[in-house]
């Protein structure tokens, strides 16, 4: 069996090799539920009817694909431009806590929302910044400085709610005091979807997709994401590029953090509470968009039922939430196996 | 002075694992494969331990067994890896990651009935520290005086040659990879049989990350691993021996290790460590390409 090159695969062959790719991770989740001892497909059966044909599931596959189309969108630009930020985690709350400084000590009034907003761009947007110079200044793997910056941010908010923000009227809890109402962002009657976030990530999926395609600066990070070599040639600066990116990148989990304090929760709470690993599946959103953020559009609601499902099994079936772990670890092995597939094309024999 | 002693045994405990680990490490990745699953390999191991010195409750499990069990579901889980990116030439950085998410998932699923019930046989630590150590030295060995460790760096550095030499890299990867996921399994065994007998969910507490970064730290030499585990191990250990008593709020010590990575990665970085990476890291091979 040998690989042929394909350079320029059809979208239709895509499509189908990544559909191929997600049944087999299906299937292979499966085998793991069975060894836990449920029945795989009773699992599926209650994954799949208590979302999407169930109007509260389908809310909350609603609410859980706002975090996901914000922090996919800006991880399919960084994983364009080779910038593999694992740290959306972390970035999420940095902008929770950038967010939550504002109605605690500032109190705006009606501009409250936005300039919450705002900051949690920036927070989110510097963490990630950080890494980006680590990678350019002294060659750190970003991966690396992503995920470890997670731990940084997991701890500054434990010491946050513990310590000096710690609320006045919460008791034993540890939290802090909750927002006064012209922070918390509006949702949709019945609901915890807060949709002028959701609008704000349809924007950026369809924005950035034009920026990808149409822009000076699109065109730039492609290159750079493609061949650093010829960027360099051409006098493109990669320590540019990758400085937007982490801004953009960062900049959006951020703004997903501050949205999940601003509406949901409206306080700032322990970082289990504030993301349910958000972070880390939307990594697999934008791999499964393949670089392009408009796609991001079908694929975060997709992981947002598996969010959805995994947060109903836990509540149905007495599941532990790590199923998600297990589906979203499977799911990308079998994305990025499947890459070769669609890069080739196999001919059998010598 | 028996508090100094003290803190050295329980700095070279802290470091025992990260040791193990990252020797496991420095192999795959001198044959030119990174495997960022170490973290989810190595809590497999954890569990597979466990499960197996648990035996029926009462503390009839070979502990032998055991160990092995966990070497074995560590080379198991690599395989993985080494399919994904050695055979289908994927992306290692992505690979080892969804191998960790899966590994953690895994384990903390199935992991799920152990948690919380103790172990009445445990281990002994200091065997697992004294084998890593001779195992290092063994391994700085192997690879600077042996025609196995030229074979293996050849294959790090230059595949292409090292193929027309008649050489298997793909097979050599493999071998490489598989030792990799096993030594991350024995870390993890340390870990709920021998330093915290019992099991719970994510017990790795991102060691196996620190013990990827400890690889490039020491520039992928399994000598100077021995003292960058132990010094790490020194710090855990102060994480602990000064909580409370300064005042420091407790999460900065908690935080401490991963900010610690960072800053031994840019240290690495800054003195041009990454030039002592094996050439082909990273890359995956393809015959007759260049």
């Amino acid at each position: 069996m040998r690989f042929i090159a394909d350079p320029n695969p059809s979208r239709y062959k895509t499509a189908w090799v990544s559909l191929s790719a997600i049944l087999l991770a299906a299937v292979l989740t499966g085998f793991v539920f069975a060894a836990y001892g449920s029945n795989p497909l009773e699992v599926y059966r209650t994954m799949i009817t208590g979302t999407i044909f169930d109007s509260r599931g389908l809310a909350d596959v609603a609410r859980r694909t706002i975090p996901l189309l914000l922090i996919g969108v800006g991880l399919t630009l960084a994983f364009r431009a080779q910038f593999f930020n694992i740290g959306a985690e972390g970035q999420i709350l940095l902008g929770a806590v950038f967010a939550a400084i504002v109605p605690l000590f500032f109190p705006l009034g009606v501009f409250s929302i936005p300039i919450m907003l705002i900051m949690g761009a920036l927070g989110g947007g510097l963490w990630a910044l950080l890494a980006a110079w680590l990678r350019q200044r002294f060659s750190v793997n970003e991966i690396l400085s992503t995920l470890m910056l997670n731990y940084g941010a997991l701890y500054l908010v434990i010491y946050l709610i513990n310590g000096p923000w710690k609320g006045k009227n919460v008791r034993g809890f540890i939290y802090t005091d909750e927002f006064p109402p012209f922070a918390e962002m509006p949702l949709i009657g019945g609901t915890l979807v807060h949709y002028p976030t959701l609008i704000l990530g349809i924007i950026a999926a369809l924005g950035l997709q034009w920026l990808l395609v149409k822009s000076t600066l699109g065109f730039e990070l492609r290159v750079v994401g493609e061949n650093a070599g010829a960027a360099r040639y051409v006098g493109i600066s990669s320590g540019k590029i990758v400085t937007i990116m982490a801004l953009i990148t960062g900049g959006l989990a951020g703004l997903a953090g501050a949205a999940e304090v601003s509406a949901i929760h409206h306080r700032l709470l322990e970082p289990s509470q504030i993301s349910l690993g958000y972070g880390f599946t939307a990594i697999i959103v934008a791999w499964l968009a393949r670089g392009n953020p408009a796609l991001v559009l079908v694929t975060a609601p997709f992981m947002g039922i598996t969010l959805a499902g995994g947060d109903l099994l836990k509540i149905v079936l007495n599941m532990p939430f790590r199923i998600v772990d297990v589906f979203s670890g499977v799911m990308l092995l079998c994305l990025i196996a499947s890459e070769i597939f669609i890069k080739n094309r196999i001919k059998w024999g010598r | 002075m028996e508090e100094i002693l003290g803190a050295i045994l329980r700095a070279l405990s802290f470091g025992t694992p990260l040791l193990l680990a990252s020797l496991g490490a420095i192999i795959n990745e001198r044959s030119g494969v990174v495997n960022l699953g170490v973290e989810g390999m190595m809590i497999l191991g954890a569990l597979t331990a466990f499960a197996v010195a648990y035996g029926d409750g009462t503390g009839n499990g070979n502990l032998y067994l055991a160990v092995l069990a966990a070497m074995a579901v560590g080379a198991l889980a690599s395989m993985i890896h080494a399919f994904v990116t050695i055979t289908l030439r994927a992306n290692q950085f992505v690979s080892g990651l969804a191998l960790t998410m899966l590994g953690l998932g895994v384990a903390g699923l199935l992991g799920k009935r152990f948690e919380g019930v103790p172990l009445f046989n445990q281990a002994p630590e200091l065997p697992f520290t004294i084998a890593a150590v001779l195992l290092a030295l063994l391994l700085a060995f192997v690879l600077s005086a042996t025609g196995f460790g030229l074979t293996l760096r050849s294959v790090g550095e230059n595949p292409a040659a090292a193929d027309v030499l008649g050489l298997n890299v793909n097979l050599i990867r493999y071998g490489a990879v598989a030792f990799g996921g096993a030594m991350a399994g024995v870390a993890g065994a340390f870990l709920s049989i021998a330093s915290r007998p019992s099991w719970t969910d994510g017990m790795t507490v991102g060691l196996g990350w620190v013990a990827v970064a400890l690889v490039i730290f020491v520039g992928w030499s399994p000598l100077r691993a021995i003292a960058g585990s132990f010094f790490f191990g020194l710090l855990y250990y102060l994480q602990f021996a000064l909580q409370g008593k300064i005042g420091i709020p407790s999460e900065v010590f908690a935080a401490m290790p991963y900010i610690l990575v960072i800053v031994v990665l840019a240290l690495a970085g800054a003195r041009g460590q990454q030039g002592a990476a094996p050439e082909a890291l990273g890359k995956p091979f393809t015959r007759g390409e260049r």
